[in-house]
């Protein structure tokens, strides 16, 4: 079964998307490392290669969490299966 | 277990090297023509040009002539000619460099010009090539390697495999007495806490903390805006990488779970507390730091890379690694290591962090890296503010 994104820990909101050519719509499997688990989700956008997605929905201001850490805030509300980025996440830093 | 071992140049003070280069160092700017005049004229010799040099003073002098001393010092440094435009700094160098015992001779060019520099600082270069070709490779533990690393161009995947995949031969060969260390100071901004948990004890911890809270109020003082396309960089950026915090914990996976680090270094600083980690205050600029670790007496360089960074160093081997299946397939000639496999599930961290480690034996015996064969020489030294 082809892995299309990874998550590094349970705790994580976000998922990256590791192969090419994801288009909206397309329900992804997820590799969960951490506990080695699989999981699914569909995704709203076509994300490029490397490209966060989404693991649940998570409010305007809240903190996104990888790695089991704050890795910054969101600055739009974001739906389960978004791609997540710089239009909609920034740093808490600088 | 059989120690590992690999074919390295047995140095007059007791190091290590893995490259046996003659040098043509400039102590300053205007020193670079004659000394790659000196370069073309002798065949195996490699001119090191570089920016500065010139009315620097204070901790940026000091930071000055710590560079050129340990890069001429590195053991991958068989003999070095040094050229400057006056005779009282270029000497500088030289004693501080003679003191490791290998071969070493300046040349000021004031009073002689370019020309009668050049033909004999030639004559003394010609010599030095011939005496380094007589040097032969002897077998060397790994316990006497020194390994530095430092990723760029990261992307996500950087952070899921590739400096993972450094961390996990950081396990491993610190384990086995090898000498490593890595630092990108700023770029541990978001992850500062989680990285001083893994000092080794309380002085370093707070002297790591000291040092990542100057740099971060130095970048505080400066910056116009939150950074976006600097750090992260835009090719972070087309990446995947959102934000700076994102990044640091990606380049963190690069010290592995087992080890900690047994000291905080000044840039260029020669580690002096034995065998382990350290860490290193630097830039995340790819060559300033590089540079400085090469300088610290680091022989070979761990490079892990997401969309493709292309550096190399002209004294220190540069081992490029990418977990990135796109980088691979278009910037293969770049790539020393593909780990892209432990995306698809084809590779365990094991299995990769064994492979880079035979990949460090086989560059450490003789193979030229990727970017040695394509000429990547980035030479940049770490300047601390306006000359005076």
């Amino acid at each position: 079964m082809k892995t299309h994104f990874l998550v590094h820990n349970k705790a994580d909101k976000v998922g990256v998307v590791v192969v090419e050519g994801i288009s909206a719509g397309e329900t992804l499997t997820g590799w969960l490392m951490e506990g080695d688990e699989t999981i699914e989700i569909k995704a709203n956008h076509d994300i490029p290669i490397g490209h966060k997605i989404a693991l649940a929905d998570i409010g305007n201001e809240d903190t996104i969490i990888e790695y089991e850490h704050d890795i910054g805030r969101a600055v739009a509300d974001i739906a389960k299966g978004d791609h997540v980025h710089v239009h909609n996440i920034k740093t808490k830093r600088w | 277990m059989t120690k590992r071992s690999f074919l390295g140049y047995r140095r007059e003070n007791g190091r290590v090297g893995v490259r046996n280069h003659v040098i043509i160092l400039p102590l300053d700017d205007i020193s670079n023509a004659a000394c790659e005049a000196v370069a073309n004229n002798i065949k195996g010799t490699m001119a090191i040009p570089h920016p500065y040099g010139r009315l620097q003073f204070g901790a940026d002098l000091d930071l000055h002539f710590r560079t050129l001393i340990g890069t001429g010092s590195n053991p991958n440094v068989a003999s070095v000619v040094v050229i400057g435009i006056e005779p009282g700094w270029t000497q500088r160098v030289v004693d501080g460099i003679a003191k490791t015992g290998k071969p070493v001779e300046g040349f000021a060019i004031e009073q002689h010009g370019d020309i009668n520099t050049i033909a004999r600082a030639s004559w003394t270069a010609k010599k030095f090539v011939q005496d380094a070709s007589m040097k032969q490779r002897e077998e060397c533990g790994i316990d006497e390697l020194w390994i530095s690393t430092k990723c760029g161009e990261s992307d996500t995947t950087s952070g899921l495999a590739s400096c993972p995949t450094v961390g996990n031969l950081m396990d491993k060969l610190i384990a086995e007495g090898a000498t490593m260390c890595f630092g990108e100071t700023s770029e541990i901004t978001g992850a500062e806490m989680v990285c001083a948990e893994r000092a080794a004890d309380e002085a370093t911890k707070q002297k790591f903390l000291d040092t990542w809270g100057s740099y971060n109020d130095f970048i505080n003082r400066h910056k116009t805006n939150d950074l976006s396309e600097s750090q992260p960089t835009k090719g972070n950026i087309e990446g995947g990488l959102s934000t700076i915090e994102e990044k640091a914990f990606g380049n963190l996976a690069k010290i592995g779970h087992k080890t900690s680090y047994i000291d905080v270094l000044e840039p260029a600083e020669e580690p002096s507390k034995g065998p382990g980690l350290y860490f290193m205050d630097t830039s995340s600029a790819a060559a300033e730091c590089v540079t400085l670790m090469a300088a610290a007496g680091y022989v070979v360089h761990l490079f892990p890379t997401g969309q493709g960074n292309i550096i190399g160093n002209p004294i220190e081997p540069v081992i490029k690694l990418s977990a990135n299946p796109r980088t691979v397939r278009t910037m293969s000639e770049h790539v020393d290591l593909d780990v892209s496999g432990i995306l698809r599930r084809e590779m365990d961290f094991d299995q990769a962090g064994d492979a880079l480690i035979d990949s460090v034996l086989e560059t450490s015996s003789g193979r030229l890296t990727a970017a040695e064969a394509l000429g990547h020489r980035e030479f940049v030294l770490t300047k601390l503010y306006r000359s005076a």
